[in-house]
């Protein structure tokens, strides 16, 4: 069965091309680039029509999806008269009917428009932390600028997209933290803070052990998508280029960088201290677009499994030096506390208790923690559920928020049973949810109930979680 | 007898002063026994020999050379008061006792008067006895109620101190016919120890029949003996070198040997002869352990010059161990002081004192079995002292003079621990560490927290050093920051765990009924939380020109070295980190360290977090979440809920923690009425009277609950049908 798919993805500002004739210019960015400019247009067309015919009956919420039997349009207005349209595929196959006549049938259910709202979404900030927002490029620039960058940006950035995988985490696209002991933690805030004070550059520091966080002096919403960005891309190559190294017949143990005495190296950043010539790709990233608007340069700096990012003023370009100053300071230090907590870490990892499948979520600091999902690769995420029990994982998501703001508030809880024999229990408790899956195949609801019950007392004793 | 010896004598410096020719030629009319321990109760008339004109003299030659220097420049001071007394002339005759600390003035062998001036005014007496010849020593016991008298080499007499003065004497004369008493000393109430240079011989005394008990007797060759009476501990000199020394412990009415030892010597002369002398070996107690301290000369001649004090620490099983080794960098004559468990050792020549502390680790070296310390500063005079004297009368009526006292004069006695005697002058001084200038002197912030951690009086000394490395321009670097915190909180650690420790033994103690334990003496300070926030912290969050970050950096780090040393940490420095924090709009970063529990949880932060929610709604969240943590707060969770209306939420609330039996009805139906919600004031309704149902077996209101204005409001909107019935 053919799966979802990016059918187009474009970005518009109906202001550019007013005149007849000119419609074109309103068109910033078009996905996939060999389409017809009259295709294009004419998509481009649809979508502000639809936007305009919607805005009559909804002027509060602007249209958000458009279901048609063969695709799924999603519509997001990220800045004024911006708007980000994403067409998805729906999964179809054929069948043959009682007539023997073969027909194709569309299966709209397997696509969420929460689940492909927040990729849109997504997407759009992570150009945010890049580039900067639209509006301030074409302040800066122009539109050929903002069209140059939204190019250069994008046709990279939808090749990573994987729609068919994507799901609740998404909607969620929240982040996983370190369980740490308060000491350990404290070790590192102190750590944070001497970099900090030793190094004036340094604006903002976040750290993280293998892909959970461990602290973040940006605010959320920007840590949320450096996060995303983290742990979904840079990582993930970074392990790659080093699994390429490992070719060499260094062998598998870390081993410190030569000449040195501890493990730290930076993944952006110069590769190599001895070479002063070489710099590396450090990007720039903007955050606190809303307010300050600043503009910073990303180093980050991995020794063992502990990486901290050090975002640093970008008014001046990191030199040589610095990059050596802070990499003789950060490295032991880094070093010593990354096989601290793995020591930590491991002990934990070893106690740990019985698994069950859950997702949880908390809205507020958006702590994620998923036992569905496992990570196979660097790149790609298994679960261990099937997709149609993850549809329903979804759906119960989107039901809790689906009549507008004052259903948000209240609490609620939806207990399914599938087809399969399997319960689905959802739950939400002032900011947090919690989704359980249960495979007891001749279990009651009472039971279920009470299982579900004991899983909350013995997991969230320690947090104002209702059943 | 013990007297000033020929050998002291001889040994006499010869001072010269190159800017003062008067003062040179006075003073080597002085014969003066500068040492490091002048003999307790030693005649001090023997030592010196001066005429009043004489000390005007000697003051106005000294004036020139103190006003030079400010007051912050001196880290030894002389006590301010000293305890004034007839100076020694040809009539009066002074003593010392170590034991009581008392300075006697003997006016005629007593017969015009004895005026004895002690710390107080209970050890401060006057009395007079016959002149029965001159006196050599003369002590109180320790009760002050028998007063012994030495006045020959073979007796010594005892006089009963009651109400009154009892005038008849009775004696005790040392065993044997060719032993001389060198001394003697009371080693507890009613008990003294005679020595001889025949050994020890130790005695009770029975006041009330005038008679002495003989109790031990030592056989041992002495050449001198030196007492120290904190430990009630005698060390004798034996041996023709006198370098091996014997110490006796008295202890609850019997006499313990410990194992002697031999104390090296530089040099041995051909023939022997007497080498060790008792001037240069004192006993002190200095972190609670007892030292013997042996000021070492190295014989003449170059590479040889410099002298040092060796230390020895008693043992109990096992002979004194050489333990530590002061170097002092500097020949000549030395006299050793302890103040506040420092070594001090005033250097005449230079007039300067130097300060060692054993404890410190910074400036020593060790071979494995000795450690070398080198001094903690380098040396400096004394603080000049001015003293007020009452001089020639006038019209007006005396004339009253600030002189200034000449320091390190050779008319200076030293005893132990801290005691200056210039008995020329009259004046009885202690020697006192002047902590302040210290913290400029001592540059690096983390060696002087470690000095001045070991001393007494170190509290208010400390907490400026804290406030002043916080302070802009002053500020010391965050890794220093964290080793003082370290340093402060080790001790503030271990402090607690004594103080626990007492605790349990107290309660043990009662449990058994027997007395209560001796608490712990601390000699250090202990810097808590409270002095801290008081003193330090909520002053420095305070300043305005301190950056945030730098606040939260040093209240973290304190937080982190507290945790560190597993000391809970007092609620009020996390208000500091939240309303720091908060002030600076980090709410996330507060957050993160809610998420982690660095900051713990208390019902007063919960309140704090509640109060937040108007600026960063997930406080409501952290506030709750930490209310019910701490599992004594469900009044207080129920309060919250009910002030947001959340009737329903409070409902499952008190089912979840089985406390739905006892929470006011009043409080429910109240929140569910002003939520002007009728369907959700039935539901809450119908809750309490399913309750009513189960607890007393009727669904209607107990006049006790006060639910009758609800209750009429519900009939009001519901009608009486409404109400649960009970089906007989």
């Amino acid at each position: 069965m053919p799966s979802t798919k990016l059918e187009n993805f474009f970005i518009y500002n109906s202001n550019f091309g007013p005149r007849e004739g000119e419609e074109h210019k309103k068109i910033l960015f078009y996905h996939p680039p060999d389409v017809l400019l009259d295709n294009k247009i004419k998509q481009m067309g649809l979508c502000e029509a639809i936007v305009t015919f919607t805005h009559t009956f909804s002027p509060d919420h602007a249209c958000e999806a458009l279901h048609t039997q063969k695709t799924r349009q999603l519509f997001y207005q990220p800045e004024k008269d911006f708007w980000m349209i994403m067409t998805v595929t729906i999964p179809c196959n054929e069948k043959t009917g009682k007539d023997g006549q073969a027909y194709i049938e569309y299966h709209d259910e397997d696509v969420q428009d929460s689940v492909f709202d927040a990729v849109l979404k997504t997407s759009y900030k992570m150009f945010r932390l890049f580039m900067g927002t639209f509006s301030r490029i074409l302040e800066r620039f122009n539109v050929e600028v903002l069209k140059q960058r939204l190019e250069h940006f994008f046709l990279r950035y939808l090749g990573t997209l994987r729609l068919a995988t994507s799901d609740i985490l998404d909607v969620f696209n929240g982040i996983h933290f370190l369980p740490l002991d308060k000491n350990m933690y404290l070790r590192i805030q102190c750590f944070i803070n001497l970099t900090e004070a030793t190094f004036g550059q340094v604006k903002y520091t976040a750290f993280l052990y293998n892909d959970q966080l461990v602290w973040s002096g940006l605010e959320q919403d920007d840590m949320r998508i450096l996060y995303k960005y983290l742990t979904t891309s840079l990582f993930p190559s970074a392990l790659e280029s080093e699994l390429g190294g490992k070719e060499s017949p260094k062998g598998a143990a870390p081993t410190p960088v030569t000449g040195s005495a501890h493990y730290g190296r930076y993944i952006t950043g110069p590769p190599d201290m001895k070479d002063p010539t070489n710099l590396g790709k450090v990007p720039r990233i903007y955050v606190n677009t809303e307010t300050s608007y600043e503009e910073l340069y990303l180093i980050v700096y991995r020794a063992l499994s502990a990486t901290i990012c050090l975002m640093v003023d970008a008014s001046v370009a990191p030199s040589f030096d610095l990059y050596q100053k802070l990499d003789s300071f950060i490295g032991p230090q880094l070093s010593s506390l990354g096989s601290d907590i793995s020591e930590q870490y491991a002990k934990k990892a070893s106690s740990s208790d019985p698994v069950f499948k859950y997702i949880y979520f908390n809205h507020m600091n958006l702590a994620t923690k998923s036992t569905v999902h496992t990570k196979k690769s660097a790149t790609t995420t298994i679960t261990n559920i099937p997709p149609d029990i993850m549809r329903i994982l979804g759906d119960i998501n989107a039901d809790f928020y689906r009549h507008g703001a004052s259903r948000a508030e209240e609490d609620g809880e939806t207990i399914m049973k599938t087809m399969s024999d399997c319960w689905v229990v959802g739950k939400k408790s002032d900011q947090r949810e919690f989704y359980v899956v249960l495979n007891q195949k001749n279990a009651n609801l009472i039971e279920i109930n009470e299982e579900v019950k004991k899983l909350c007392a013995t997991n969230f004793n320690n947090i104002f979680f209702l059943d | 007898m013990y007297l000033v010896r020929p050998d002291v004598l001889a040994d006499l410096p010869v001072m010269s002063s190159p800017s003062s020719g008067a003062r040179s030629t006075s003073l080597r009319t002085f014969h003066t026994a500068w040492c490091t321990s002048s003999r307790d109760s030693s005649c001090l008339r023997d030592k010196l020999q001066f005429t009043t004109n004489m000390l005007v003299k000697v003051e106005s030659s000294w004036s020139w050379e103190t006003s030079k220097m400010a007051d912050d420049s001196f880290y030894l001071e002389l006590s301010r008061s000293p305890i004034r007394f007839d100076p020694v002339s040809n009539v009066n005759n002074v003593f010392f006792d170590e034991n009581n600390r008392q300075v006697f003035a003997v006016r005629s062998g007593g017969a015009t008067g004895v005026v004895v001036k002690g710390p107080d005014a209970k050890t401060s007496i006057n009395f007079r006895m016959e002149d029965k010849g001159s006196v050599i020593s003369i002590k109180f016991s320790y009760d002050l109620k028998i007063l012994a008298i030495q006045r020959c080499y073979k007796t010594v007499e005892f006089m009963n101190f009651g109400q009154a003065v009892d005038p008849v004497e009775y004696s005790q004369s040392c065993k044997g016919k060719t032993t001389k008493i060198i001394g003697f000393n009371w080693v507890a109430i009613n008990e003294v120890v005679f020595i001889t240079d025949h050994g020890l011989e130790y005695y009770q005394v029975i006041p009330e029949k005038k008679t002495l008990k003989s109790m031990k007797t030592y056989n041992v060759s002495v050449n001198w003996f030196v007492y120290l009476p904190e430990s009630a501990l005698l060390l004798l000199s034996s041996s023709t070198l006198g370098n091996v020394l014997h110490p006796y412990l008295f202890r609850a009415g019997q006499v313990f040997k410990l194992p002697k030892f031999e104390v090296d010597l530089p040099v041995v002369p051909k023939p022997p002869k007497l080498c060790l002398l008792e001037r240069d070996v004192t006993m002190a107690q200095i972190y609670g352990q007892v030292y013997i301290i042996v000021l070492r000369h190295q014989p003449r001649g170059p590479g040889h010059a410099s002298a040092e004090v060796v230390l020895y620490q008693l043992q109990k099983e096992s002979p004194a161990k050489k333990t530590n080794v002061l170097r002092l960098d500097m020949s000549g004559r030395f006299a050793v002081n302890i103040v506040d468990n420092l070594i001090v050792v005033h250097h005449q020549a230079s007039k300067t004192s130097m300060i060692f502390d054993i404890k410190l680790q910074s400036e020593t070296e060790s071979d494995g079995y000795v450690t070398y310390h080198h001094p903690v500063l380098s040396p400096l005079p004394i603080k000049p002292f001015k003293l007020r004297v009452t001089g020639v009368p006038t019209v007006a009526g005396p004339e009253v003079k600030e002189i200034n006292c000449e320091l390190y004069s050779p008319n200076w006695i030293v005893f132990q621990p801290s005691i200056i005697i210039d008995a020329k002058l009259g004046c009885l001084w202690t020697v006192c560490l002047k902590l302040e200038p210290l913290v400029t002197m001592i540059p690096d912030k983390c060696r002087l927290m470690d000095f001045l951690l070991l001393r007494r009086d170190c509290k208010m000394v400390i907490l400026s050093v804290c406030k002043q490395m916080l302070t802009p321009g002053r500020q010391c670097n965050l890794p220093t920051i964290a080793s003082i915190f370290d340093k402060l909180n080790r001790v503030y650690r271990s402090y607690l765990e004594e103080e626990t420790a007492y605790a349990q033994a107290v309660e043990i103690a009662q449990a058994r009924g027997t007395g209560t334990p001796k608490r712990p003496q601390r000699s250090q300070a202990v810097i808590d939380q409270s002095d801290m926030y008081t003193h330090v912290l909520s002053i420095f969050v305070d300043n305005k020109e301190i950056k945030y970050k730098f606040m939260v950096a040093v209240l973290v780090e304190y937080i982190r070295s507290l945790s560190q040393f597993q000391i809970p940490v007092q609620h009020y420095l996390y208000e500091l980190v939240i309303n720091t924090l908060v002030q600076n709009n980090c709410f996330y970063q507060l957050h993160q360290f809610l998420q982690y529990h660095v900051l713990s949880d208390s019902k007063p932060i919960a309140c704090l977090m509640l109060s937040l929610e108007s600026v960063y709604p997930p406080a409501h969240q952290l506030a709750l979440d930490m209310l019910k943590r701490l599992s004594t707060a469900n009044e207080e969770i129920i309060e919250v809920l009910l002030s947001k209306h959340q009737l329903l939420t409070a409902l499952r609330f008190i089912r979840s923690v089985g406390i739905v039996d006892t929470v006011s009805a009043r409080k429910f139906l109240e929140a569910a009425h002003a939520t002007e919600d009728n369907m959700l004031f039935y539901t809450v309704f119908k809750f309490f009277e399913q309750r009513n149902l189960r607890l007393r077996g009727n669904p209607r209101f107990a006049p006790g609950e006060h639910c009758e204005q609800y209750i009429s409001h519900f009939l009001m909107t519901f009608g009486e049908d409404a109400l649960t019935t009970v089906v007989q």
